[in-house]
């Protein structure tokens, strides 16, 4: 029987582990990418590919490694280069040696027939019923929501939690019990409880909206796994920062998927950058403007090294930010990434960010950090 | 003696300030560190020591590199970045600095203020070509003392033009030069040039430089470095007296600002004597999962002082609470 896997992107794994199991797959979870998942990945991958491109392929050899047979890519179509990654991740598996299929679904919620046509190939329970799919589609939409949810609250919490590491351990542990309900019920008393959790985390007696705000944009992969981007959302909450992500797998679905792209944020970009540009880069600089019109105090912008799109977005920034008055530093993710320097730079955007609120916002818009 | 002291303990220097209750500097001491961070500041730590006598420390800054390592031994009040220390210390300087350039051994730095406040930095990214260490290197291989590199460079009336982009192939190209008969001085004004050159490109990335401007960190003690920015920037470029040990400097000022706007009552600080006692690191490879982090302990005689290197909480938590940190104890 075809053992199914697929990369891994934050904790959104445990909603497609869910669905591809009711769906009666046998399953290799992907295990979160660590240095050793990166280190494979580099050695067989093109040395200019970028990093989600490696971690992604380190990602499928070890799951093959794991005995799976069929790997789901979400590189098959696109703007960027991302569009052949899962071609060319095929053909260095295959020269490896490692025998598998691999089946590209791209945008999946876009393309709902193709997806199903795709996944009804590898049926694993001969008598399912659409009606079982459709059943096992809303679990994942539901579990998905859940991690939002889940990740949106912590990331409220933290900065004001009086035990360092308490919010994190709070929010792996609602993570698991999410991970272990079975159903569209259980999966909505896991939420109810691991909001409850994160509710009760122990917290100093300050206003929320004290705490600075920053919002992260950027390439997906390293917006979405906390390996790719040195867990940048746990490091600035424990700096006293609230953060938030422009891209949340059931935001990106609402509007990039199953909307025809994120028209709003195309047409607030579109004064600066008026072409889609690939991936990410346009979206980038329309959501630096949403972010100044919503009073967030600074951007980080998360790009892999080489990536074409954030690089186009990035030549943008300095003027976006000079004229809305919204510092944006702009971190580079490669392989070679040193986990110090990215803390620095952190912390000192951080202090950036707290001097000027304390001297007033409108003080002085020359503000770029970055590299 | 009421006093405050700072601490940077960088990849190349350690460096330690002392401060009196005004803010005046009492004392300074430039160690190299030598890939031995913790002697280092065991021996600066004894030098400040031996030179105030039996003053009251009220409180601690530590920053650089090994900002946490300094923090977690010497009992710090106060751990910040780099970039926050030195722009407070060019402020002590020069309260209406509008950009500071800072050349250390392996980092480069540009920050921005306007106001008297940060409002744009800038780090080098990718490679070390514009940095102490090359400098450092460099000077050996030609056989002219660091101390007297910058005093060479502006012996020169016509400096050659180095290729400065990249470490080694800037030594290639100076070795190229060299063959073909360029004399020293002019080799070595190259260089300069060369590495200013590097900066503003890489660093600077068309940022506007505006005075007054501060040239901090260990290169800015070489003349031939400061004349090149001089003629890049066509702005006076000014070394302040304390130009190697700003970093310490602003951790000091940081510590005594904490300590008089009351955000710590005591100093954490351990006393000058640990300057004589005994730390080992042990370090040893965590087996909880594949990212096999390495565990950093700081041992001293039965106690781990600290611990860290951990992606998870595992085993901050096993020796304290407090994650990361320094294990109180």
């Amino acid at each position: 029987m075809a053992k199914l896997s697929y990369p891994h992107m934050g904790s959104s794994v445990l909603a497609v582990d869910a669905m591809a199991r009711t769906m009666g797959y046998d399953v290799v979870s992907p295990r979160p990418p660590t240095q050793n998942t990166l280190t494979l990945g580099t050695r067989h991958s093109p040395e200019f590919a970028c990093i989600p491109f490696k971690i992604v392929l380190g990602t499928y050899i070890e799951s093959l490694e794991r005995g799976a047979d069929v790997l789901l890519s979400g590189g098959g179509k696109g703007p960027c280069r991302a569009g052949y990654y899962g071609e060319l991740h095929r053909r260095i598996l295959l020269d490896l040696g490692y025998e598998h299929e691999m089946i590209f679904f791209w945008p999946p919620l876009r393309t709902p027939v193709d997806f199903l046509r795709k996944l009804r190939r590898f049926k694993a329970i001969p008598g399912a019923s659409w009606g079982d799919v459709g059943r096992a589609l809303r679990m994942t939409w539901e579990k998905l929501k859940a991690v939002d949810d889940l990740e949106i609250l912590a990331h409220r919490v933290r900065p004001r939690e009086r035990t360092p590491g308490d919010t994190s351990r709070a929010l792996s542990a609602a993570m698991r019990r999410l991970d272990a309900a079975e159903t569209v019920a259980g999966t909505r008393t896991a939420l109810g409880e691991g909001t409850e959790r994160l509710d009760s985390v122990a917290t100093r007696e300050t206003d929320p909206g004290d705490a600075l705000k920053i919002g992260i944009i950027g390439e997906i992969y390293v917006q979405l796994e906390p390996f790719a981007n040195f867990r940048i959302e746990e490091r600035l909450g424990d700096l006293g920062a609230w953060v938030q992500r422009s891209i949340f797998l059931t935001k990106f679905a609402r509007t990039d998927i199953l909307a025809r792209g994120d028209r709003d944020v195309a047409r607030t970009a579109s004064a600066y950058l008026p072409e889609n540009v690939g991936g990410h880069g346009q979206s980038s600089i329309g959501e630096i403007i949403e972010y100044a019109h919503k009073g967030f105090d600074g951007v980080v912008q998360l790009a892999p090294f080489s990536c074409i799109p954030e690089i186009v977005a990035k030549s943008i920034v300095p003027s976006v930010s000079r004229e809305y008055g919204i510092p944006v530093m702009t971190l580079f993710i490669d392989e070679q990434t040193g986990e110090g320097g990215v803390q620095t730079r952190l912390e000192a955007f951080v202090d950036l960010l707290r001097a000027r609120r304390r001297r007033g916002k409108d003080l002085e818009h020359a503000a770029l950090p970055g590299n | 003696m009421r006093l405050y002291l700072g601490i940077d303990v960088g990849s190349v220097s350690t460096n330690l300030v002392a401060l009196d209750a005004d803010g005046e500097v009492i004392e300074t001491v430039y160690l190299r560190t030598g890939g031995r961070p913790i002697e280092a500041l065991q021996k600066g730590l004894g030098e400040v020591g031996r030179a105030v006598g039996d003053a009251t420390v009220m409180g601690v800054g530590a920053t650089g590199s090994g900002r946490t390592l300094a923090g977690a031994i010497m009992g710090a009040d106060v751990v910040k970045n780099e970039i926050t220390a030195h722009a407070i210390a060019a402020l002590s300087e020069e309260p209406g600095v509008r950009t500071v350039l800072e050349i250390g051994g392996q980092d480069s730095k540009l920050i921005i203020l306007a106001d008297g406040v940060v409002v744009d930095f800038a780090m080098n990214t990718v490679c070390a070509a514009g940095t102490g260490s090359f400098l450092d290197h460099q000077s050996a291989r030609l056989g002219v003392p660091i101390e007297e590199f910058g005093d060479f460079a502006l012996q020169s009336s016509s400096p050659v033009r180095i290729a400065g982009r990249c470490a080694v192939f800037a030594e290639s190209d100076m070795i190229h030069k060299q063959q073909m008969g360029h004399g020293l001085p002019d080799i070595v004004a190259g260089l300069c040039e060369a590495l200013v050159r590097n900066y503003l490109n890489n660093v600077g990335k068309g940022k506007e430089l505006r005075a007054p401007v501060l040239f901090q960190g260990g290169v800015a003690a070489n003349a031939g470095i400061r004349a090149a920015f001089e003629r890049a920037l066509e702005v006076p470029v000014t070394v302040p007296t304390y130009h190697d040990v700003m970093g310490a400097l602003g951790a000091a000022l940081l510590a005594r600002d904490e300590a008089q706007r009351g955000v710590f009552v005591a100093s954490a600080f351990r006393g000058f004597d640990i300057s004589t006692h005994h730390y080992v690191t042990k370090s040893f490879e965590c087996d909880g999962c594949t990212n096999a982090c390495e565990i950093v302990d700081v041992v001293h005689g039965e106690d781990v002082v600290a611990r860290w290197g951990g992606r998870c909480d595992r085993w901050e938590r096993s020796a304290s609470g407090d994650r990361g940190r320094a294990v109180t104890g």
